[in-house]
């Protein structure tokens, strides 16, 4: 199952390269100069995006080394215990909405201890693949058209994330069986 | 908002690092996020490049009016204020593809590409629209079909049956994004 699904997105990628091109030509769009255009377009929003990556990664940088993610993961633990968050998949709430690449050590993290058979290992799993990077999302896609006020984005996106949590917990409850 | 969490994250984390001590680590963490976000730039403008580029003979060929002409219906609905032939459409219909099938590198060009296509519609340029905001919660509610990352994790750490976090992730995505469409609907006419 797994080769199946690995199989097809590496060949996916190749292929609808193949097609966009060969669609493009046959209706007559010159698509050597069109991708060559779109092409600069891309390395010109690139380049606005950077500022942003630069603040948020520093922000993330100085919050995570700072050993913060004990301390906020120790005051989580009784809201966590009332929402029925299993206590070990924590810090992954904490960190799922800051970094995409932090997330996904501390889901190996949990796989490891916990093992990827048990209740922890198994929400973080579903949890990590229902819930998204927020801040770098946002930092990212506000910043390249230059949006300052991102106006109620950030509740929306929180509430959702929340929501995203809970339902991973419950689904696993259901599905895997009570603990 | 973003403006009090970024002040909260660098606020907390020196604070923290004086009283336990890893005013080190927090050092070299600042110098660290420095050098990556500038590799992260690098890996992002060659795909920024290749996605768009790809984006505008798809554009001029009409074959991404072809794709969102299909769910037109479900796209005027959750974005009223675009107009149906617009091409922003368009872009939002190739970064939710892109996301759902997993092609992570690509969904952020397009994605963005389609951020650029709203601004051409907002009459305020440096505050978000309610379709921006829309779009944006959906993107960062996450839509993927199948988490291949966390597969291959549990694949490494020899899980009895990888892949069975595929249905419950399907379901707990499906509740996280009609949660986040459900609250910033709620929420534009509050900000």
């Amino acid at each position: 199952m797994f080769g199946l699904i690995q199989g097809l997105s590496s060949i996916a990628v190749p292929f609808i390269i193949l097609f966009i091109v060969v669609h493009g030509y046959l209706n007559g769009v010159k698509v050597y100069e069109v991708f060559v255009e779109g092409a600069a377009e891309g390395i010109k929003t690139a380049l606005k995006v950077l500022p942003y990556l630069v603040a948020m990664l520093l922000a993330i940088g100085i919050f995570r080394s700072s050993g913060a993610m004990e301390i906020f993961t120790a005051a989580l633990r009784y809201p966590a215990s009332v929402l029925g968050i299993p206590q070990e998949v924590i810090p992954l709430v904490l960190m799922r909405p800051l970094s995409g690449s932090g997330a996904l050590g501390v889901v190996s993290e949990i796989l490891k201890t916990y093992g990827p058979d048990s209740f922890a290992g198994r929400v973080a799993s579903t949890m990590m693949g229902s819930t998204e990077t927020i801040f770098y999302t946002i930092a990212v896609y506000f910043g390249a058209v230059g949006i300052k006020n991102t106006r109620h984005v950030l509740p929306a996106a929180l509430i959702a994330d929340l929501a995203g949590i809970l339902a991973s917990v419950a689904v696993c409850r259901i599905v895997f069986g009570y603990h | 908002m973003i403006n009090a969490i970024w002040l909260f994250l660098i606020a907390s984390g020196v604070v923290l690092a004086v009283f336990k001590g890893t005013m080190e680590e927090v050092s070299a963490a600042v110098l660290g996020s420095v050098s990556s976000s500038v590799e992260l730039f690098l890996g992002l403008v060659g795909v920024m490049a290749l996605w768009m580029g790809l984006m505008r003979i798809a554009e001029k060929s009409g074959l991404v009016g072809t794709i969102s002409r299909g769910i037109r219906p479900v796209m005027h609905a959750l974005f009223p204020a675009v107009p149906p032939n617009h091409p922003a459409m368009g872009a939002m219909v190739m970064n939710v593809t892109a996301n759902m099938l997993g092609l992570g590198n690509a969904a952020t060009p397009l994605g963005i590409n389609a951020m650029k296509e709203l601004q051409k519609l907002n009459p305020r340029p440096s505050v978000a629209t309610n379709a921006m905001c829309t779009f944006l919660v959906i993107n960062t509610s996450s839509v993927q079909l199948i988490p291949a990352t966390v597969i291959g994790l549990r694949l490494a750490a020899d899980s009895g049956n990888p892949t069975e976090i595929v249905g419950t992730a399907l379901i707990a995505t499906t509740v996280s994004t009609l949660a986040g469409i459900i609250s910033v609907k709620a929420l534009q006419r509050l900000y």
